[in-house]
């Protein structure tokens, strides 16, 4: 059943309808042992209800999946031995203290009497909360309710981890901790399926699913996903104002795509399209200040951007 | 069920308990408060009835009459009045509920015919108050009137054996004082399991949605039924603790006599809290907001233990539809099997059959319980 060469998560057609409503629609993929997969997407995208029916909390409506090598749908007594989760809202018990949610979980998970102290030891060094076991976890900043709640969720030394959101609302500072984290539990093996709407989280990863209304967009690294073919040159322009001028480069023709990044513009243009300099000069004969508009290679953001924007035009089409 | 989950259930959950000034006020103040006022202010007894008395003879016979009331005991304040009018102002003012009128010729009516009346007035705003007063007062004429026939046939020198009078010589059983508190007060620990057994359960499943700590948990190996037990046990404890206060109260505080065996009373109230229990974790897992479920918890367990019980109001003066309501009235059998057992002494074999009938809901409640709680969000 559980063969270390499989892979760690499995889904094939997953599927989940609430009433007329797709959530989850056909997703498939397989995510390895010991790999971290980003789960990018917009709210609503369908990325907790697919984290929920890996975790054995909702039934797939159609198509299958396993997780350790155990059936979602099935086994989920035995999925559940075998994951650790938490939740987008916080979910520790916020009237009990630190050592006694520990000693809970330890007791849910079943951990062995004689290693329970190191454990849950190791999960207080972990979340950097040494020295404070008896204060109430409701009474903790964000960070450290994050790090307790992965603490607690990692007691049972779990193969695959599902964390849903983990981060949000949480301070650059513990995110980039928290981060850190988690790769260090990859390194020992841990499978982590992460959900996030920060972009700059999805270059931790090592893969990355791009989800968008229920369906698996994209797949691959990080550098892969940057490599992928926009369908033209993308070119950075420095220009005011930035709203005005979105409208007006979408009416130029060969132009497929324009928007505001920070302080300027990323332009994505068809082969045939305006030329750099042509770009420029087109937009201040209407009246914006633009710079040089240079060349840029694309971001992780501009392919999620090209990609969500397409499935929205496709969708419009049909 | 796995002992190691379901040690950490119940630990959890009893810290919860500790930790939450609510539930905690629930478990330990409620009995103490419940006892205190339904033991002091709950009583079925009527004494002190406020009375007065117009004696228009105003004779040696009418006065006897007066002081007889003022030394039943059971009438307050026997004040006499000097009008009619006067009865009417000391009713409106509420000075009195009662008024008694000897007419002016009450004694000359009773030598010449034989035969004499007295008035009474009552205040019938509260029936039940009345009708006891009724009674009270007819207790001391018919003293009067058996004064007065032995007068007359020593008298008229006759033996009293020639009459063959019978005479009602009561003797009550169980409540020999026929205190009403006696009565009441073993019922009280059936109202205060069902209120605090109820009212702590009802929350415990809604209050891990409502925080949003069911999702972790049902994420994790603990079974349903682990969740079920590891929750129940610890408010199986306080429900007991609870019993044993009221019990406590109710024999060294409030004097009422207990004669029956104390593991039968465990036994039928341990039955009775695993009822109540069931019930309020059934209502916690149907309805997934705190509020709701305390009111629904308080509908379904608190009422007809108060009502149906026949805790206060006897079921068998209750009109017959609602006797057969009674019968799946699950506190009947309970507050019967109190009551048995405080003041009967009362064996398990007398009460097998209300037994039975708390063993078959405890059975089919937490058969229901068990069956409820599902491990998923949909």
């Amino acid at each position: 059943m559980n063969t270390p060469a499989a892979d760690a998560v499995v889904a094939e057609g997953l599927t989940k309808r609430f009433g007329a409503f797709t959530a989850v629609d056909h997703l498939s993929l397989r995510i390895a042992r010991g790999e971290v997969m980003g789960f990018i997407g917009p709210n609503g995208a369908g990325k907790s209800t697919a984290i929920r029916m890996f975790c054995g909390l909702l039934p797939p409506t159609e198509g299958s999946a396993t997780v350790a090598g155990f059936n979602v749908a099935g086994e989920s007594q035995q999925v559940r031995e075998h994951i650790g989760y938490m939740s987008q809202k916080f979910s520790l018990y916020g009237d009990l203290t630190v050592r006694e949610n520990l000693r809970f979980f330890a007791g849910i998970y079943r951990v062995p009497p004689r290693e329970r102290a190191q454990r849950m030891d190791y999960a207080v060094t972990m979340a950097g909360l040494k020295g404070q076991e008896d204060a109430l976890v409701g009474t903790l900043a964000g960070g450290w309710k994050q790090r307790l709640a992965l603490g607690c969720a990692i007691l049972h030394r779990p193969p695959v981890l599902f964390l849903d959101e983990p981060t949000s609302g949480v301070e650059p500072e513990a995110r980039r901790r928290f981060w850190d984290l988690i790769h260090d539990l990859a390194a020992g093996g841990v499978t982590t399926l992460v959900s996030t709407h920060y972009m700059d989280e999805a270059e931790y990863c090592n893969r990355i699913a791009l989800i968008d209304r229920g369906k698996l967009v994209a797949i691959g690294s990080p550098g892969e996903l940057r490599q992928s073919d926009l369908g033209g040159t993308l070119y950075e322009i420095e220009c005011a104002p930035l709203g005005a001028a979105v409208e007006a480069l979408h009416e130029v023709p060969g132009v497929l795509e324009a928007a505001i990044f920070g302080d300027r513009l990323h332009v994505l243009v068809g082969s045939g399209g305006p030329s750099a300099p042509a770009l420029a000069a087109r937009m201040n004969a209407s009246g914006l200040h633009a710079g040089v508009a240079r060349q840029v290679l694309p971001s992780l953001e501009d392919v999620f951007v090209h990609l969500v924007a397409r499935g929205q035009e496709t969708r419009a089409m049909t | 069920m796995n002992p190691r989950r379901l040690l950490a259930m119940m630990y959890k959950e009893a810290l919860q308990v500790v930790r939450d000034p609510r539930s905690l006020a629930i478990a330990l103040i409620m009995p103490l408060m419940q006892m205190g006022l339904l033991g002091y202010g709950v009583s079925l007894d009527i004494k002190h009835v406020p009375m007065c008395v117009y004696d228009q003879e105003n004779s040696q016979l009418s006065r006897e009459i007066v002081s007889r009331f003022d030394a039943a005991g059971w009438f307050s304040t026997v004040r006499v009045l000097r009008s009619q009018a006067d009865i009417r102002g000391a009713m409106n003012a509420g000075s009195c509920i009662a008024a008694v009128v000897i007419p002016v010729d009450f004694s000359r009516q009773l030598t010449s015919t034989g035969a004499s009346s007295i008035q009474a007035v009552f205040d019938a705003t509260d029936v039940n108050t009345t009708n006891i007063a009724q009674g009270y007062i007819q207790g001391v004429i018919a003293e009067v009137n058996a004064q007065i026939q032995s007068q007359w046939r020593a008298a008229h020198a006759l033996s009293p054996s020639r009459l063959g009078q019978v005479d009602l010589e009561p003797s009550t059983w169980f409540n020999e004082t026929l205190d009403s508190r006696n009565f009441i007060i073993p019922g009280v620990v059936a109202v205060i399991l069902a209120l605090v057994g109820a009212q702590l359960t009802s929350l415990t499943i809604s209050r891990e949605w409502e925080r949003g700590t069911m999702e972790q948990l049902i994420s994790t190996p603990v079974t349903a039924l682990e969740v079920m037990v590891g929750k129940l046990i610890p408010y199986f404890v306080v429900g007991m603790i609870d019993a044993a206060i009221c019990l406590g109260l109710a024999v060294y505080w409030f004097d009422v006599p207990f004669r029956g065996n104390l593991l039968t009373l465990f036994a039928a109230t341990a039955l009775f809290s695993l009822v109540i229990l069931g019930i309020g974790y059934l209502i916690s897992v149907r309805i997934r907001s705190q509020l709701a479920a305390s009111q629904v918890a308080l509908l379904v367990t608190l009422l007809p233990t108060t009502l149906l019980s026949g805790y206060t109001f006897p079921i068998d003066q209750m009109p017959r539809v609602i006797q057969a309501i009674t019968l799946i009235v699950y506190p009947r059998y309970y507050v019967t099997i109190l009551r048995d057992i405080f003041l009967k002494a009362s064996s398990l074999l007398d009460l097998w059959k209300p037994m039975l009938a708390l063993v078959v809901y405890a059975v089919l409640i937490v058969w229901l319980a068990a069956k409820a709680f599902r491990k998923r969000l949909d």
